[in-house]
């Protein structure tokens, strides 16, 4: 019985850590329909945001939750404005250039900081399942990825803003018709999405290693997750990270994480054989 | 009536044969003016000229954006070094590393092909499956691990493989000259071959999918298939590719199926040019002859510097050094003998742009 609990407390630690580093990348996928091969680099950007701050004397709670999504969102924000608007309306070359984005921030990364692994204390302790002990910083991780889903939704469905990138997701023509700016729109978009992979690099930061090819170890789950997902933002993102957060951890649980990973793989490849649109692309296709 | 002499079946054919003639000048020239490291590194340019070549057909001529290359290029020099150490004879070990590549693109690429995925989503899963087998086989130390008498080593990978040898000779494994002549006769070969493949109907259906599929489809033609051979054979090439790796450093780790190993091959089509053979070859070599300089300075990571050509060239010459130069050429040649029409020079520079 003890162990059920604790599995399923590791469980819901899965999906919470497959739905805070995909988010970012979904919203990116979901609106502009670009995969952003640069999105491991956000992650380990906003680790080493975390990293810096907290050794800088920031509190770690601001070091990990609200420096991280600033500092990437503007970053985000710049290489938007000086590489990726030049290709809007071609897909593979927007994609390359992100993958150049990906090199070069790793490249840069390992000239400033050097090629070492760092790292942050986890800043709070562990819990009793019964018989075994867990880390209460999964917690955090689920109360972060609760609330970045919960934050997303809020946004699409509530705000005016929200509205605009809606109407300008489904229709860029029209929305520009009716005096939105398109161009504008997906400029916020990429900053969102990089804030996103910021928050999500900020969190897991003290719970992997901070180095410059960190963001490789976690972007092979992301895409799988995206692809899963399908396109709307929210439900796509909450139920392919319900789905292959499970089949993860249970298998990991079984034999080893990368094992794990391969079963995430093996899933994925044949889910796209039946939904090749993903889980929203078939079910559920008018939601957020 | 005469076909002028910068058509394009001639041009075709001329491009052919200068790059066959240049090819084999190469093969025997080189022995004969490098010393032994020039010569063992250009052994290495020749293994990645030929990835560049299966980057080349499967991006430039099917279309299909295959962002993880690298897991075919380390199957094969895997399947190379496990095979040759369990084996001791290389005939079967250098088969081996062609078909299993192949076999593993047969698969993942019905699941894809067939579930009619977009593009961007074959981009993705590509890369994702190199990723996921750098994680696997890095997860292999330990002698636990093995596959025969072969340790598969995780992530300090296999040493000491036997080199290349005549067929039934295993006691005699080639020198390094040896090595010289089958990787660069085999990216000859291989070149040969691959322009036959497009030359052929084969290649004409390939070729038309790529610029219309819907069309091709009408018309009677099951791009799916097409698209699943095409991808099949550039696991090939792959594979060979990797073979010939193995073999050049005598080594092989994880770290050829990881990702800057399909960014690489992506950077060398890029900068070599789409759509073109010689391109990804000619790419293969300024790239890593770059790398090469840029590791004897510190300055500049290798990383930065690849990342800042990639976007570089996607932002200001996405079609490639190869028809750039070929476009200014023969626009050199028009002024010289000036043809018919402004007209026949803009639909030449379209569908160049095209591919």
């Amino acid at each position: 019985m003890d162990l059920a609990g604790l599995i399923a407390f590791n469980v819901l630690t899965g999906i919470a850590t497959l739905v805070l580093i995909t988010l970012g990348l979904g919203v990116i996928y979901g609106m502009m329909r670009i995969i952003n091969l640069a999105h491991g680099e956000f992650m380990m950007l906003g680790a080493y945001t975390a990293v810096t701050a907290s050794g800088a004397g920031v509190n770690i709670w601001v070091a990990m939750l609200i420096l991280p999504p600033l500092v990437v969102g503007a970053i985000g924000l710049v290489l938007e404005r000086t590489v990726i608007r030049f290709l809007y309306g071609r897909m593979m070359d927007t994609m390359l250039a992100t993958w150049g984005v990906s090199l070069g921030l790793i490249g840069l990364v390992t000239t400033l900081y050097g090629n070492v692994v760092r790292g942050v204390s986890t800043p709070v302790g562990s819990i009793d399942i019964g018989r075994y002990g867990a880390s209460l910083y999964s917690l955090v991780i689920m109360a972060t990825a609760l609330g970045a889903l919960a934050a997303m939704f809020g946004l699409l469905r509530f705000t005016k803003f929200g509205l605009i990138l809606r109407a300008t997701m489904q229709n860029p023509r029209m929305a520009a018709a009716l005096g939105v700016q398109p161009n504008r729109i997906y400029m916020a978009t990429f900053a969102l999405g990089a804030a996103l992979a910021g928050l999500a690099g900020g969190v897991l930061a003290p719970i992997s290693g901070v180095s410059p090819a960190m963001g490789a170890a976690y972007i092979a789950r992301a895409f799988i997750t995206v692809l899963g997902g399908g396109p709307a933002i929210v439900t796509g993102t909450g139920l392919a990270s319900g789905l292959f957060g499970t089949i993860n951890e249970l298998v990991s649980f079984k034999t080893t994480p990368v094992i794990g990973d391969v079963a995430l793989l093996v899933a994925a490849i044949l889910l796209i054989r039946v939904l090749p649109q993903g889980i929203t692309g078939r079910y559920l296709r008018r939601s957020l | 009536m005469t076909i002028p002499l910068s058509s394009a079946p001639w041009r075709s054919a001329a491009g052919f044969l200068a790059t066959l003639a240049l090819g084999l000048v190469i093969l025997f020239g080189a022995p004969r003016t490098l010393d032994t490291f020039g010569l063992v590194q250009w052994t290495g340019f020749a293994a990645l000229a030929m990835f560049g070549l299966s980057q080349g057909f499967i991006w430039g001529f099917a279309g299909v954006m295959s962002f993880g290359q690298a897991a075919f290029l380390g199957l094969g020099g895997y399947a190379y070094a496990v095979s040759v150490i369990n084996i001791g004879d290389s005939t079967v070990p250098v088969l081996l590393a062609i078909a299993v590549p192949m076999l593993f693109a047969a698969i993942l690429g019905y699941f894809m092909f067939y579930g009619r995925i977009s593009d961007a989503y074959i981009g993705v899963i590509t890369l994702t499956v190199s990723v996921i087998l750098f994680q696997l086989v890095n997860a292999t130390s330990g002698s636990q691990y093995r596959i025969g008498t072969a340790e598969l080593g995780g992530f300090n990978g296999i040493p000491a493989i036997p080199a290349l040898n005549a067929p039934g000779f295993p006691d005699e494994p080639l020198d390094n000259e040896g090595i010289w002549y089958a990787a660069m006769g085999a990216l000859v070969l291989v070149y040969v071959l691959l322009r036959a493949v497009l030359a052929s109907r084969f290649g004409r259906v390939v070729v038309a999918i790529r610029e219309n599929e819907t069309r091709a489809q009408l018309i009677g033609y099951d791009p799916r298939l097409y698209k699943l051979l095409a991808f099949m054979i550039a696991a090939g090439v792959a594979g060979l590719a990797g073979c010939l790796y193995a073999n050049w450093g005598g080594f092989i780790s994880p770290t050829v199926f990881g990702l800057s190993m399909s960014a690489q091959v992506i950077i060398y089509v890029l900068v070599g040019g789409l759509g073109t053979l010689v391109g990804p070859m000619l790419g293969a070599v300024l790239i890593q002859a770059l790398i090469i300089a840029a590791g004897s300075q510190s300055l500049l990571d290798s990383n930065l510097g690849l990342g800042l050509v990639l976007d570089g060239f996607v932002l200001l010459v996405p079609q490639g050094l190869v028809p750039v130069i070929r476009t200014l050429g023969l626009r050199l040649l028009q002024r010289r003998a000036p043809r018919p029409g402004p007209a026949d020079g803009a639909a030449g520079l379209a569908t160049e742009r095209a591919r």
